[in-house]
């Protein structure tokens, strides 16, 4: 879904962010090839995915891993990776 | 007249532009020595190492990173000045485009020298005309009074609210910036009161406004900043009557986009940048003496073109020959030429045009040479035809 764009009178000159913490905006999640699933029974909840996931992609609720941030995982993978008991899988899109 | 200015006092063309800088007293200056620029940042450094002005000098090791540097003090907010010539605008290459494209109103006066190969210190403009398409605004001056004044009036130019556009004020190597020419200096009060204090919009210093500089740009977005720059560029052209008027008002001297010489009734013009129109000016005295109805057209803006000013200068004009200090390899003639070119074909006159490629790496060019060139009108205007559209005057053949 293409939101509309701005035209150039509506943006700011030469491409000045004018507001901190917008990253969250841009919605990264369709670069991904393979997506991140989780086998509930084998996650133990360390929280290391949470760690090393670079897009803070990880939600956590109640100090539990609950799942992914698909708006924004890149589907790098790194998750599944450094998972202790593997239970990130990829999976093609 | 306002009375304004001081007596004649003997100063060189860099010493000008560095009087106007430490008038200006800018907040930043990052700056590295190149022939013929040198004396230009030798008498800064001194007004900065006797306390005359309060600038931050930066002595940078390379003009990539004075440019780069000038970027980064622009952006948090300072007035930000350097100077350059030449091989040292090639190597600021990269960043001068991203100081026009992040609009950082950085002033940059730049004496005009030919770019290597083979090496050679001396004036042509093939250094800044490489640079025409890199969104700096550019004004070409004549004269040591014209680079000095314009120094000063480049500061509100580019800090304008609605322009936000570096700029280049270029003169002649050594021709104007060695020559010793007697300058009449602004009195520093009416500078400081001219050019006031600049409030930037969005200061990277301003930690209660965070602002990101320089982001990623793609597909979606690039296309309409180069858009908003295109149009600020255009911009130029309207806005600056206004501050034309208000420095007249000020200091009594009236600019404007073009200058000429003896032009209303002229059958043959020459078009010429820079210091050259001086010495066309004194052969125009002679020809007209002798009947021929010659005339000049200096334009003082390249960047912004003054397409509108320009045909309106040359309405009369049955041949012109346009004088380009800069061979832009195009097997097409000069870059003035061809700008000439595109904007009489959209004008309702079509007057001859002929190209003259002249003064390479500091060639001088004599009042015979520009003799030479109005003779060359005058057979045109009989024959009604140019023999050459493009020409090498003063290259041995």
């Amino acid at each position: 879904m293409a939101e509309k764009k701005k035209s150039w009178k509506e943006i700011p000159i030469g491409g000045l962010i004018l507001e901190a913490g917008n990253a969250r905006e841009y919605k990264t999640g369709g670069w991904r090839t393979f997506r991140p699933e989780k086998n509930d029974k084998k996650c133990t909840n360390c929280l290391i995915c949470w760690m090393y996931c670079p897009d803070s992609s990880i939600k956590v609720e109640d100090g539990k891993m609950a799942g992914f941030d698909y708006d924004h995982c890149k589907g790098c993978g790194i998750c599944a990776q450094v998972c202790p008991v593997k239970c990130i899988d990829m999976k093609k899109e | 007249m306002v009375q304004t200015k001081s007596k004649r006092i003997p100063l060189t063309g860099d010493q000008a532009v560095a009087t106007a800088m430490k008038q200006i007293d800018p907040d930043v200056v990052a700056v590295y020595p190149i022939t013929p620029q040198t004396e230009i940042v030798m008498y800064f450094a001194n007004y900065v190492a006797n306390g005359q002005v309060s600038t931050e000098m930066i002595p940078v090791e390379s003009e990539h990173s004075a440019m780069s540097a000038c970027v980064g003090a622009s952006a948090a907010g300072a007035r930000t000045m350097t100077a350059t010539s030449a091989n040292g605008l090639a190597l600021m290459w990269e960043i001068v485009y991203i100081a026009a494209s992040l609009r950082l109103p950085i002033v940059m006066p730049v004496v005009n020298r030919a770019l290597s190969g083979p090496i050679n210190i001396h004036c042509d403009h093939s250094d800044t005309m490489g640079a025409r398409d890199s969104g700096w605004i550019q004004i070409y001056c004549e004269s040591g009074q014209e680079v000095y004044e314009n120094t000063i009036l480049a500061v509100r130019i580019a800090e304008h609210k609605d322009i936000l556009l570096p700029i280049m004020i270029c003169q002649d190597g050594f021709i104007t910036s060695h020559a010793v020419e007697g300058i009449e200096l602004l009195e520093d009060k009416l500078v400081k009161e001219f050019v006031g204090e600049y409030k930037p919009a969005h200061s990277l210093l301003d930690v209660e406004n965070p602002v990101t500089y320089g982001p990623l740009d793609l597909q979606d977005y690039y296309f309409e900043h180069k858009r908003q720059q295109s149009e600020s560029m255009k911009g130029v052209l309207k806005i600056l009557p206004e501050l034309f008027k208000e420095f007249e008002k000020t200091f009594g001297t009236k600019y404007d986009f073009i200058d000429t010489y003896k032009l209303e009734d002229a059958e043959v013009a020459i078009v010429a940048l820079s210091s050259t129109a001086g010495t066309a000016r004194g052969v125009i005295d002679e020809l007209r003496a002798e009947g021929v109805k010659a005339g000049l057209l200096r334009p003082r803006f390249f960047r912004p073109f003054p397409r509108e000013k320009i045909i309106q200068a040359l309405k009369n004009v049955k041949v012109v020959g346009v004088l380009d200090r800069c061979e832009s390899f195009s097997a097409e003639g000069g870059p003035l030429y061809t700008e000439i070119k595109a904007a009489l074909y959209d004008s309702d006159i079509k007057p001859l045009v002929t190209n003259y490629i002249y003064g390479l790496g500091g060639r001088d060019v004599f009042p015979e040479d520009i003799k030479k060139v109005y003779s060359d009108l005058g057979a045109a205007l009989k024959n009604k035809k140019v023999s050459n559209p493009i020409n090498y005057l003063g290259s041995r053949e």
